[in-house]
């Protein structure tokens, strides 16, 4: 029998700053196994979502994450909307489109410029970071907040996109394209980032598909799956976006397919704005109350597909909404990936997946295993001071 | 002559006790090039041990708030808290929901409240300055 030593990583920091913990099974450097510990986050907000009226639940559900807040509320809305027949205005579905692009950008720039510091290289994620506040701009002079949008309405959006504020999205744009194109190229030749990605946790399309892999995550694996080809919401059925794929299935490719898609967004997004059609997407009333019913709905957030299933009893609240959230499926599904990796490449690995912790705790998984167990702290094992159990 | 030198430097300790993101990604944000808070000395600290000033995101939930009470205990006096939010003011959207205990300061001291859903990193920034009077003054000390 091997020796293990276990290496709590987490739950504090381990590589972004989001509270998770990995316990790494360890057989000297190479991983045996990994136990994902999550929990610390768990809101019970689908309960909340019981309590609280229809339109409340727009704000609490975007509210589940604040990287994709936009999509959590499009995929409430939509669904809340084919419950009660009501339908968006179209300039509305564009402004929506724009949004949701905008937030892809961003969280792709994040993701990884928190890769850039994850693997050491902290000036490319000043970088990328400076570059990202341009994006976070647009979408606080769209929508009138940096962070959460709350764009969204039932049956429209809160507010018009004015001719002057799209001709300086435009322009902005430009510089972020390049900037985008500019960061791409730096992860596809410095040789840093290319001897710590490449051939790092590779996933075959066979195992993505096995374990129900999501998004970003599948794509880099070589399966072309993406909502919003496949099942077009909002206004992409007109828009008609190109599915980004790689067959490498490492870290690297994710990290790659990252950038492609955030180019794809701003083609999207000039696309949107040329093609805006006319007419006043704010609604006059919102309505409150839904019939009995049930909908199943879902969008490609940056992460991958978002599932919401809403169950209505009649009235002014849900009786049940079931969120499923992508970091669920990549994260808590994706523990084999670590096996034979080296300790080192973990905080790595976890990061290409994009984890968001705060969506994954939509549903408890937590299975305390009871037992006879040393702990390890991290810096401890950095010093070498390891006791094998 | 100590509080001094913490005056010109304070580090931060960063602890997500259950925040939707919106005001992790914007403490982030405050920490980089556009609001370079490194120009007066902030920056994150690798360990809690070596912190001066902790900001708490988000609601605390029952789980993380043990964690948040040990990682307050862990930082060297003086000290100061900074809660981020509505979430960690008072549990925000989430306030009532089962898991949750609300806000940061039923668990720990909280010296400052930045309040936003989630707050404009500016704001955070000059809530950390705020943190910083309390460490001058050399804090309460134990
Ligand atoms: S205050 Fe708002 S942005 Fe901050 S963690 Fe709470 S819900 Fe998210």
């Amino acid at each position: 029998m091997a020796k293990y030593v276990e290496v709590p990583v987490g739950p504090q920091h381990p590589a972004l700053h989001e509270p998770i913990m990995l316990r790494v099974k360890l057989d000297g450097e190479v991983v045996e196994g990994v136990d994902i510990v999550t929990g610390y986050n768990h809101r019970g907000v689908e309960k909340l979502g019981e309590k609280n009226s229809w339109v409340r639940d727009i704000y609490i559900f975007s509210r589940i994450c604040g990287i994709c807040n936009a999509v959590h509320a499009q995929t409430y809305t939509q669904g809340v909307e084919k419950l009660m027949g009501v339908e968006p205005p179209p300039r509305a579905k564009y402004i929506r489109t724009i949004v949701m692009e905008l937030e892809r950008i961003h969280s792709h720039m994040l993701i990884n410029a928190v890769m850039a510091e994850a693997i050491g290289f902290d000036t490319l994620f000043m970088l990328i970071m400076r570059d990202r506040e341009r994006v976070m701009h647009l979408k606080e002079i769209i929508t009138g907040q940096r962070v959460h949008a709350d764009i969204h309405i039932i049956g429209g959006v809160k507010r018009d996109l004015k001719p002057e504020t799209a001709e300086k999205v435009l322009r902005v744009l430009d510089y972020i394209e390049a900037r985008l194109k500019h960061y791409k190229k730096v992860f596809e030749e410095d040789y840093t980032i290319r001897k710590r990605l490449e051939d790092v946790g590779k996933i075959s399309k066979q195992e993505a598909l096995k374990h129900s892999l999501v998004g970003p995550v599948l794509r880099a694996s070589g399966v072309p799956s993406d909502v919003r080809v496949d099942d077009p919401y909002s206004a992409y059925d007109e828009l008609k976006p190109n599915i980004v794929v790689r067959h490498e299935g490492d870290s690297l490719a994710r990290m790659l397919l990252r950038w492609d898609e955030a180019l794809e967004s701003v083609r999207l997004i000039r696309a949107a704005i040329k093609n805006m059609p006319k007419g006043n997407p704010v609604p006059k009333a919102i309505k409150r109350a839904a019939g009995k019913g049930e909908v199943f709905s879902r969008v490609e957030a940056p992460r991958g597909e978002l599932i919401y299933h809403i169950v209505s009893t009649g009235g002014p609240k849900p009786y049940r909404i079931k969120v499923r959230t992508p970091s669920f499926n990549n994260i808590v599904n994706s523990g084999f990936a670590y096996i034979g990796e080296r300790l080192a490449d973990v905080p790595v690995i976890l990061t290409s997946f994009d984890p968001c912790i705060s969506c994954t705790e939509r549903v408890l998984v937590v299975d305390e295993k009871k037992g006879l167990r040393k702990w390890v702290p991290f810096m401890a094992l950095s010093r070498g001071e390891i006791r094998v159990a | 002559m100590r509080n001094k030198l913490i005056r010109y430097s304070p580090w931060l300790v960063h602890f997500n006790t259950g925040a939707c993101n919106g005001c992790d990604i914007e403490v982030l944000a405050a920490i980089t090039p556009l609001f370079d808070p490194e120009r007066m000395g902030v920056k994150l600290a690798p360990n809690p041990r070596h912190g001066d000033i902790l900001i708490v995101t988000g609601a605390v939930t029952k789980k993380a708030g043990e964690r948040l009470k040990r990682l307050y205990d862990q930082m060297p006096s003086p000290k100061a808290v900074v809660a981020v939010g509505a979430c960690a003011i008072s549990g925000g959207v989430f306030a009532g929901s089962y898991p949750l205990v609300s806000g940061a300061d039923k668990v720990i001291p909280v010296d400052v409240y930045v309040p936003g859903c989630p707050p404009r990193p500016e704001a955070i920034i000059d809530g950390i300055l705020k943190a910083t009077k309390k460490l001058e003054g050399g804090g309460e000390g134990d």
